[in-house]
């Protein structure tokens, strides 16, 4: 019996494929669309994803931000409705009391602060009064310089780093800047350092946009006596930062006089439920594109076996001949499935060769990873031989079945 | 003794079962050229069906060469097939997208018998048929006195003991009839094959030393 790939069946399948160009290539292509489907949603989705998450770049995802709101509920002979204001006191009281938690950084933000250098004005920026823990809840990515420092916080120095739009447009020719003094809001402060990073994520404002100099510095200028707007925490490792949010209202109600179990006077925002939210939405997307993707590509599998019943009916005749002058049933059933595989991983080939063309075109224009892994090719071509075999059965084993004599009967 | 019929019946089902062939003993020496004659419904292409091993029988025995064909699995009926006998049909039943020759040597690609080997023999036996030059043509491109003997060096190729010919000048013209059976007859000498014939055509019959005339399923000598 004549089984497996010799030169002698390839032959065979490629005769019989080229006999009927057209319906070979029209059932190919249905197998080659689902495919070129399948890798560039697969793709896209990749690219789409890498996209948004370099939005979060550098953002850690097990911050916690608080936030004072008014009260909702009278508490300890104070009405509701009251506001109350976060202070620097409260860093040591989180510190001290809540030994889950890494940093505790306060934040002073105003927006819209203008910073001039000579002739040169960034008008829009985000000033951020932090210290020195920030690092840990928005990472910098230092081009020139350094960070803010704790000694810079203590003494109060009147330092900066700023951010990349705000570096490009008050020093457009380039260079180290730390050391020159710019003018931020109205008071001048030297530039010790300029953050590169580009992640669109920031609290009170997008790193690039941002100007940072020390919590007590901006508590000074703005009047802001103890006070700070915002805490910024991040949870050590291990721990979700979501099963804190009740003891974050406990303790601070304590010194804030506001119930404990009031669920409106402290907004608490942590950040792993935004990396949650993008996180599901792709996994969504994902089990979608898998979805429609391999739907496509059963429909193209369908098409093949169908097609190929038809052609084995056609080709009765020709299959009784092969049968009276000595050709085994199993040869007549591997010769459909060779036919059905060829057909597949032929017309899978060439949609994996030109959905990686169109991948690496849209890669180079948007800068974002949506090749497709080679890991990914391999499994669709695998993919593709099975689906290949499976459509073939139904046929082969109909062509199996051709009695020699109803063959010839029927001319 | 090549063939060996022994009370062969055959009864076709359905609503209506059919019994065509009522008891046909039968034997054929090895060399021989029988034609085999009857009314149409006679049970002549049953009877080669049945010779054919492309069909089985109900009761009886049939011995092909000293082996009893009886109740084979279809690799071994495809194994006899393709070893021992050689079909010529009324039509021809060539592979209309193959050439001549890829046509001639198609049992031997089922034998596993090389690609330079099959092509070598192939082409001996257009020659010897006298077709050497038509051996690039798709049958289509050919008249049906060449299909025919293209189907005959087909036949032949797997050196059968026995060429089993089911009406094999039915679509050809009475001229090239009695080219095609001299054919035949000339290559059944000496290739030394038991050739069988079924025909209507009387002129036909004549040039068989032996002919087997079948009358309602039955042998009437």
């Amino acid at each position: 019996m004549k089984l497996g790939f010799d030169i002698d069946s390839f032959r065979e399948v490629g005769e019989a494929l080229v006999r009927n160009k057209s319906r070979s290539f029209l059932t190919g292509f249905g197998i080659f669309w689902g495919l070129f489907m399948l890798l560039a949603l697969v793709g896209g989705g990749q690219g789409l994803k890498s996209i948004v998450m370099s939005e979060f770049e550098g953002f850690s995802n097990n911050a916690v931000v608080l936030s004072p709101s008014n009260t909702s509920k009278p508490y300890k002979g104070f009405q509701e409705g009251r506001s109350w204001n976060l202070t620097v006191n409260d860093i040591t009281r989180l510190k001290n009391l809540m030994p889950e938690l890494d940093a505790v950084t306060g934040m002073v933000g105003r927006w819209s602060t203008p910073v001039t250098c000579g002739d040169n004005e960034f008008k829009n920026s985000s000033l951020k009064g932090i210290t020195a823990e920030y690092i840990k809840i928005e990472t910098p990515q230092m081009k020139y310089g350094r960070y803010i420092n704790e000694a810079d916080v203590i003494q109060e120095r009147k330092v900066c780093v700023i951010g990349k739009d705000v570096y490009n447009t008050l020093f457009p020719n380039g260079g180290d800047p730390c050391g020159q003094y710019i003018c931020v809001g109205s008071i001048y402060m030297t530039i010790v350092g300029v953050d590169f990073n580009s992640g669109n994520l920031g609290i009170n404002g997008t790193p690039s946009r941002s100007v940072m100099i020390p919590l007590s510095v901006a508590r000074k200028i703005y009047n802001y006596g103890n006070l700070v707007d915002i805490l910024c925490c991040t949870v050590k490792p291990g721990i979700k930062a979501s099963s804190l949010e009740s003891k974050f209202r406990q303790t601070l109600s304590r010194y804030h006089y506001y119930s404990p179990d009031d669920s409106e006077a402290l907004i608490c925002i942590n950040t792993e439920q935004i990396f949650n939210i993008a996180d599901t939405l792709f996994r969504g997307i994902n089990f979608l594109i898998w979805l429609v993707g391999i739907g496509t590509l059963i429909a193209g599998a369908v098409g093949v076996s169908n097609i190929m019943m038809v052609s084995v009916k056609e080709r009765t005749t020709e299959i009784g001949i092969r049968r009276a002058i000595g050709a085994l049933p199993g040869e007549i059933l591997w010769q459909i499935i060779s036919e059905s595989i060829a057909l597949t991983v032929l017309a899978g080939s060439i949609s994996i060769v030109i959905s990686v063309m169109i991948l690496q075109v849209v890669e180079g224009a948007v800068k974002a990873p949506f090749q497709i892994s080679f890991r990914t090719a391999v499994t669709a071509m695998m993919l593709l031989a099975v689906l290949g075999t499976l459509a073939g059965l139904a046929p082969a084993f109909r062509a199996m079945k051709i009695k020699p004599v109803e063959a010839m009967s029927e001319e | 003794m090549i063939i060996e019929l022994k009370n062969i019946h055959k009864t076709y089902g359905g609503a209506q079962p059919l019994h065509v062939l009522k008891g046909i003993d039968l034997s054929i020496d090895e060399g021989e050229f029988v034609t085999i004659r009857g009314a149409s419904g006679a049970g002549k292409s049953t009877l080669l069906n049945i010779l054919g091993i492309l069909d089985t029988y109900d009761e009886g025995e049939y011995w092909l060469a000293g082996n009893l064909i009886k109740g084979l699995s279809e690799r071994e009926a495809a194994h006899y097939r393709n070893r021992m006998i050689g079909f010529v049909f009324q039509s021809f039943n060539l592979i209309s997208f193959k050439t001549a020759v890829e046509n001639v040597e198609l049992p031997l690609y089922y034998q596993g018998v090389s690609h330079r080997r099959r092509r070598e023999l192939a082409m001996e036996y257009l020659d010897k048929l006298g077709l050497k030059e038509w051996a690039g043509h798709y049958p289509n491109e050919m008249s049906g006195g060449q299909k025919q003997r293209v189907a005959i060096a087909r036949a032949l190729i797997t050196h059968p003991n026995i060429i089993l010919a089911d009406e094999p000048t039915g679509a050809l013209d009475s001229v090239t009839s009695q080219e095609v059976m001299k054919l035949m007859k000339r290559l059944s000498v000496e290739e030394k094959v038991t050739l069988i014939v079924i025909t209507h055509d009387l002129h036909v019959a004549a040039e068989a030393p032996r002919c087997i005339h079948l009358r309602d399923g039955l042998i009437v000598e």
